[in-house]
């Protein structure tokens, strides 16, 4: 299955919601989508991996590059994933304990929003 | 099979040796591991035959026997660019807790991992991994259990 990017905002964070695979092929996509958003001003990212088939390295590296970009902004990117199989690779990576990883979108913002 | 480096390609690559794993008797608990491995290994070759000899296929092979299904994906990128015999190690340069800013990540582009983490998930993934750098590029031999007889 390809990619399939959409995004929203809600209570002020940008709340983005990727469906299918992120590899080396469609990661690029994702990759502009966060660039665009942070260049608009966007710093508070919610990403919602909940439809997410696949993630590899590069999907990580796409993620982590986001991640830089909106904190050089005092911003945040959260995660919304309980798939076993995608938290399995952060937490391979040790990325666990560098990304906010949430269950669901409201807990997402909710949390965002109470350390502000 | 081989095929050309390209990005697109490597879905493909994964999924068929997902199929084949699943025919060989690979559990199903363990196609996942399979899929992400062997994607992670063909993304590392078809990245390294982009720089390096774009022109030259990248080699999948697939194989069960004796109690295992084994991929061995080989590159023909002479010149090394991972440091292969410490895979495990590659994320030391990913970031840390706390910081959350990667400081060994390309420097041409932030969003780009070090080429070692994708050797670093295949060793976290792969039942059994050997790395072999070769004269005329990188191997990455995996393996699965299978259920199968052969």
């Amino acid at each position: 299955m390809d990619l399939k990017l959409d995004h929203h905002t809600r209570d002020g964070i940008e709340v983005v919601d990727v469906e299918g695979e992120i590899d080396v092929y469609t990661a690029p996509r994702l990759r502009e989508l966060l660039i665009e958003l942070v260049n608009n001003g966007h710093y508070q990212l919610v990403v919602n991996m909940e439809k997410v088939e696949f993630l590899d390295s590069t999907g990580l590296g796409v993620l982590v590059g986001g991640l830089k970009r909106v904190r050089a902004h005092d911003g945040s990117l959260d995660l919304v994933c309980t798939q076993e199989r995608i938290l399995k690779i952060f937490r391979i990576t040790g990325l666990t304990k560098v990304f906010g990883i949430h269950d669901t979108v409201d807990e997402a913002i909710t949390a965002r929003k109470s350390e502000k | 099979m081989s095929f050309t480096p390209l990005p697109v390609h490597v879905r493909t690559a994964r999924l068929v040796a997902t199929a084949v794993a699943r025919r060989s008797g690979v559990e199903e608990a363990l196609l996942d591991e399979v899929r992400l491995a062997v994607g992670e290994a063909c993304s590392r070759a078809v990245e390294a035959h982009q720089a390096q000899c774009p022109d030259e296929p990248v080699r999948v092979e697939l194989t069960g026997a004796k109690g295992r299904f084994e991929v061995v994906v080989t590159d023909a990128a002479a010149a090394g660019q991972d440091d292969v015999t410490s895979p495990s190690a590659q994320p030391a340069g990913w970031p840390g807790p706390g910081n959350g800013v990667p400081n060994g990540t390309s420097a041409l582009d932030p969003s780009v991992p070090p080429q070692g983490l994708g050797l670093a998930v295949i060793a976290g993934l792969a039942d059994d991994v050997q790395f072999a750098r070769t004269p005329a590029g990188l191997s990455i031999k995996m393996s699965w259990p299978t259920t199968a007889t052969g």
